[in-house]
Formats: structure tokens, sequence, C-alpha cells
């Protein structure tokens, strides 16, 4: 019984993961750690294996966006030149910068951006 | 700076972000609307696409590292879908203000629980450097 919920749980948390990354285009990776997490993966194989995870979520979803018309060709190879790059940067800078400090400059930066959209 | 100037610069920025594992394609989609101006689904939408071969390159260094767990990935993944074609659907019909609301709610929420997973873990390591003595005088007891 215990085991049945366990599995229902991660079922659900499953296509919560999935409709958030295809609704706001992103952020299911956040979500799909924590999942990961419970169904009983520790933590840096849970961060590893949530991009597997999101990445035929993201293939699939933007091939939606993509079908909808959601198209701008220039921002999307500038988009996709800078995230490499910047992913390339922030993971060699990962182990020389404070994460605590860090982390706590983003969750405040989100929390900000987040009541801007909300109110304007 | 001309827009896609800009579209680089926030790029760069989401990338960091990302690359440090901090959800990078979060704190980028409202960096390309708030910045470059650009409209909400567009920037979700290219968000999704850059995702792409950032989380190839990312997923190649983790396998070599031995991180990566297919097995646990596919169940999760064969779910995900499904609410994956429903939300990208759903974004469709849903009018930009509305998206950009919900994204700004959605927003707080994830940077309440970044922040509290940032606290948890640092005092975590706190605890950790400061209670190693106190358990060497147990064990020698």
């Amino acid at each position: 019984m215990n085991e049945k919920i366990k599995t229902l749980i991660l079922y659900i948390g499953s296509v919560a993961v999935g409709w958030v990354s295809g609704f706001f285009g992103g952020g299911g990776g956040m979500l799909a750690v924590p999942l990961l997490q419970f169904g009983g993966l520790d933590s840096k194989r849970a961060h590893a294996t949530a991009l597997l995870v999101i990445l035929p979520i993201c293939i699939i979803s933007a091939a939606i966006y993509l079908y909808n018309g959601y198209y701008d060709g220039q921002s999307v190879l500038c988009a996709c030149l800078g995230v490499v790059m910047g992913g390339i940067m922030g993971a060699a800078l990962l182990n020389k910068l404070n994460a605590t400090a860090i982390g706590i400059i983003f969750s405040l930066l989100m929390i900000g951006i987040g009541i801007k959209l909300v109110i304007v | 700076m001309s827009p896609w100037q800009i579209i680089i610069a926030v790029s760069v920025l989401g990338g960091i972000i990302g690359g440090m594992g901090m959800g990078g394609g979060t704190l980028l989609i409202p960096l390309l609307t708030l910045a470059a101006g650009l409209e909400q689904h567009l920037a979700q939408s290219i968000n999704l696409v850059a995702f792409v071969p950032m989380s190839l390159v990312a997923i190649f260094i983790h396998k070599k590292n031995g991180y990566v767990c297919f097995k646990k990935s596919i169940p999760i993944v064969c779910t995900a879908i499904i609410g994956a074609v429903g939300g990208s659907v759903l974004a469709k019909y849903s009018g930009g203000y509305i998206l950009r609301a919900c994204y700004g709610a959605f927003l707080i929420a994830l940077g309440i629980f970044q922040f509290c997973k940032v606290i948890i873990s640092a005092v975590k390591q706190y605890k950790a450097k400061h209670a190693k003595p106190k358990t060497a005088v147990v064990q020698s007891e």
C-alpha cells in the first residue's frame, strides 16, 4: 500500500513536471530534481538525471510551440549561442564561487522578478 | 545595444545560472521579456529550444561521471510527456498577460523554494563542520 502511494505520487509529480515545462516553457527541471530525490536518487544523480528527464519534454514542447508559430530565427540562434557559452562558464565557475551567496541572490532575484511580472 | 546583443547577454547570464544548477531557464524567460522586450510565448519557445543543445552537453558530461540514471528516468519521462503536451497546447490558448502573471506566481514559488533549499543546505554544512569535534568526544567516551 505504501509503495503504491509512492508510485502514484511519482506519476502525478511526473505529469506536473511535464505540464509546467510545457505551459511555462521551463522550470520543469527544478521540480524534477526533488521528484527524483523522492524516487530514491541522491542529490548529484537527481540533478544529472533531471536533465535527461527534461530533454525529451523540452523537445516535444518546443515542437508544439514552433508549430503554433512562436518562432524567431535570429533570437533563437542568439539565445542558443549565449546559453551554451554561459552554461560552460557556469559549470566551470561552480566550484570557485560561494554557492550559498549566489543561491540567495538568485532566489531573491526570482521572487523580485516574479512580483514584477504579476503586478505589471 | 541592438536587440540581438541584449538577447546574447541575457542568455549568457541565464546559461551561467543554469550551468550552476539553479534553474537558469526560469530566469531567462523574464530576462528575455523584460530586457529584450520579447513576447511571453516567444520567450518561452526560445527557452525550450535553447535548452536542448545546453542539456545535451551537460548530459554527456554527467554520463561520463556516471551520474545519469536511465532506468529511473523512463517511467517519469513517459508520464511527463502527457503533461507537456497538455501544457504546451494550453499555453497557446492563454493570453500573454495571463501567462505572464501565472509565470510570475510560479517564479515567486520557485524563488521561495530555492531560498529555503539554499538556507537548509548551508545550515547542514555549518552543522557538519562544527559537529565533528563533539562526535569525536562522544566516541572516545
